[in-house]
């Protein structure tokens, strides 16, 4: 296929256009709520409310037998929400570290949502309704109805952002003297932990349970090499994972037979891995090339006396 | 007799089963310069926090001109320890300490002009206002120490809480912090700071809180700083040469007693 009948698709093909829709969606709210995480180092927490995310699928099925999208995301919703929750609870009245607590929580999320997967699969309803997609994202199963739910929901997400920019610009820099100035710190970190998991649930559909956490630090990621302000970083970040959302679904359509999740994952890893080296200030490349000028400069000045 | 700026009665505060302040009663009058000063670990920080509410005690209260923390917060700034912050975030030194100003502005009003302003003002103060539009990972320590100062100062407080301004910072900002220091003293306002270096108690404060998880001693700097209650406050970790000569304290922190002890 040739890239003008790809761009031709992209407007007036129903299922491309849905699909790189969606995945543009999702890129622009992960990349907006990863940059918060990664800045307050919680991109731990993302994987782990992502993989958590899978029993919730599983069962909201279980309990329904609906097919709708909708229940099944209000269930990842419930358990990136139980599963944040549990990782607070287990750090605050145990020993255990974070990182651990994290771990912990991952691990025994994803292994019951395995199983509960392996025992729903079974039944003769479920094999129909695609639950095994959401460990890798099916994009293809996007509608227009979930793309306009997507969109309503991550604009929430957006606004809700925008509104306590200052507040979590705050709670993100410093906490303890936000606490100082009477901002209810706690409060803070609650709605701003559900506006992640609002983020990674939108995802799940396209990208799954398993690589969505690369939606939210990839992008952040790479948006930090390129500015200094934190309104630049967040505009930045949610732009590429849009761009790595579209692209993804554009490669894998072109393609056949190439699932539109891991091909997202891989356009933003190429984004960062850019980023990284070729970023103005802090990329790689131009630190090494100063460091080597510095060098020959320091060198040439003792030959000359 | 003049008032009470800040009021600790019978303050105990516990991190799980261990005791980090016991029992602490300390008053702070206004206008005072107060060091607060004992080994690692003795609850120096929590002292402050606890103040601040920050932290929540096993027993006891902290007052502010008689009333808590949460009803008089307009009145007090805190500065809190470089080291807790990451000064890679993504933002500049005006925006840092405009940051002083959200207090005061409230929910979802974004700073503007007057708290540009009053940033600018601040930085000046602390002899950082060319470095405005920095980015504050591009700071020495002792810069990023002033920018922190500035915040504090845009708050326009009666009380600031200090934690460790002098940790690990070059003479130059030394010296501007006692400047300001000395600065909001003759303003009448009272500065409750967390120090390390004893040797220069006497210089810089004219009252001292002496803490090792109990209250040692605390009031004016030339009645309570002795040899006696230094010897109480950091047990036979202190060695003593009369006059001028070096102590030294074996946990690490080297000490003089540049005046004769008491």
């Amino acid at each position: 296929m040739d890239i003008g009948q790809l761009f031709h698709n992209l407007f007036f093909d129903y299922t491309l256009r849905t699909v790189a829709l969606g995945a543009a969606l999702l890129g622009v709210v992960s990349g907006a709520l990863g940059a918060f995480a990664v800045l307050r180092r919680q991109s731990l927490l993302g994987d782990a409310i992502s993989h958590a995310a899978l029993p919730g699928i599983v069962i909201a099925f279980l309990l329904t037998r609906s097919r709708e999208p909708v229940v099944f995301l209000l269930g990842a919703l419930a358990a990136g929400w139980a599963a944040t929750l549990s990782i607070a609870a287990i750090t605050r009245t145990t020993r255990i570290k974070d990182d651990s607590a994290l771990g912990l929580v991952l691990s025994i999320f994803f292994g019951f949502g395995l199983m509960l997967l392996t025992f729903a699969q079974k039944l003769s309803d479920a094999r129909q309704a695609g639950l095994d997609k959401f460990l890798f994202g099916q994009a293809a199963t996007l509608l227009q109805s979930d793309v306009v739910a997507m969109a309503a929901v991550g604009a929430l997400a957006l606004g809700t952002t925008l509104l306590f920019w200052k507040e979590f610009k705050l709670l993100t820099f410093d906490a303890d003297y936000a606490a100082s100035l009477g901002y209810p710190v706690r409060t803070l970190d609650v709605l701003l932990t559900t506006l992640l998991v609002v983020a990674i649930v939108i995802g799940l559909q396209t990208v799954g349970v398993v690589l969505m956490s690369a939606m939210l630090v990839a992008p952040a990621a790479a948006a930090r090499q390129w500015t200094n302000r934190l309104e630049t970083m967040v505009g930045l970040s949610g732009l590429f994972g849009a761009l790595a959302g579209v692209s993804g679904a554009l490669i894998s359509s072109a393609m056949e037979k190439t699932p539109t999740g891991p091909v997202i994952v891989l356009c933003i890893s190429a984004l960062v891995l850019v980023s990284l080296l070729f970023a103005p200030a802090r990329g790689i490349v131009w630190r090494w090339l100063r460091n080597l000028r510095n060098r020959r400069r320091v060198r040439t000045a003792h030959l000359r006396p | 007799m003049t008032t009470t700026a800040v009021e600790v009665r019978d303050l105990t505060v516990a991190y799980k089963d261990k005791p980090v302040l016991w029992s602490v009663d300390m008053q702070a009058p206004s206008g005072a310069l107060m060091a607060i000063v004992g080994p690692n670990g003795a609850g120096k920080t929590t002292l402050i926090k606890a103040i601040l509410g920050l932290v929540r005690p096993l027993a006891g209260q902290a007052l502010i001109y008689g009333k808590p923390y949460s009803k008089q917060r307009h009145l007090v700034a805190y500065v809190p320890q470089r080291s807790s912050v990451d000064w890679d975030f993504p933002t500049s030194v005006l925006d840092v300490v405009m940051m002083g100003r959200y207090g005061a502005l409230g929910w979802l009003k974004r700073p503007g002009s007057a708290e540009r302003r009053a940033a600018l003002d601040a930085l000046d103060k602390v002899g950082m206002v060319d470095f405005a539009e920095r980015q504050i990972g591009q700071l020495s320590g002792g810069q990023q120490q002033r920018v922190f100062l500035a915040r504090a100062l845009v708050q326009n407080a009666e009380v600031y809480l200090m934690d460790e301004p002098f940790q690990g910072v070059d003479a130059t900002t030394e010296r501007a912090i006692v400047r300001l220091l000395q600065e909001l003293r003759s303003q009448g306002k009272t500065v409750l700071v967390v120090h390390h270096d004893l040797q220069t108690v006497p210089e810089y404060f004219d009252w001292v809180m002496m803490l090792n998880v109990r209250r040692i001693a605390c009031g004016p700097v030339s009645e309570v700083f002795t040899e006696q209650s230094l010897r109480a406050t950091y047990g036979g970790k202190i060695a003593f040469l009369n006059g001028d000569g070096v102590g030294e304290i074996q946990d690490g922190y080297r000490t003089a007693l540049s005046q004769p002890v008491l």
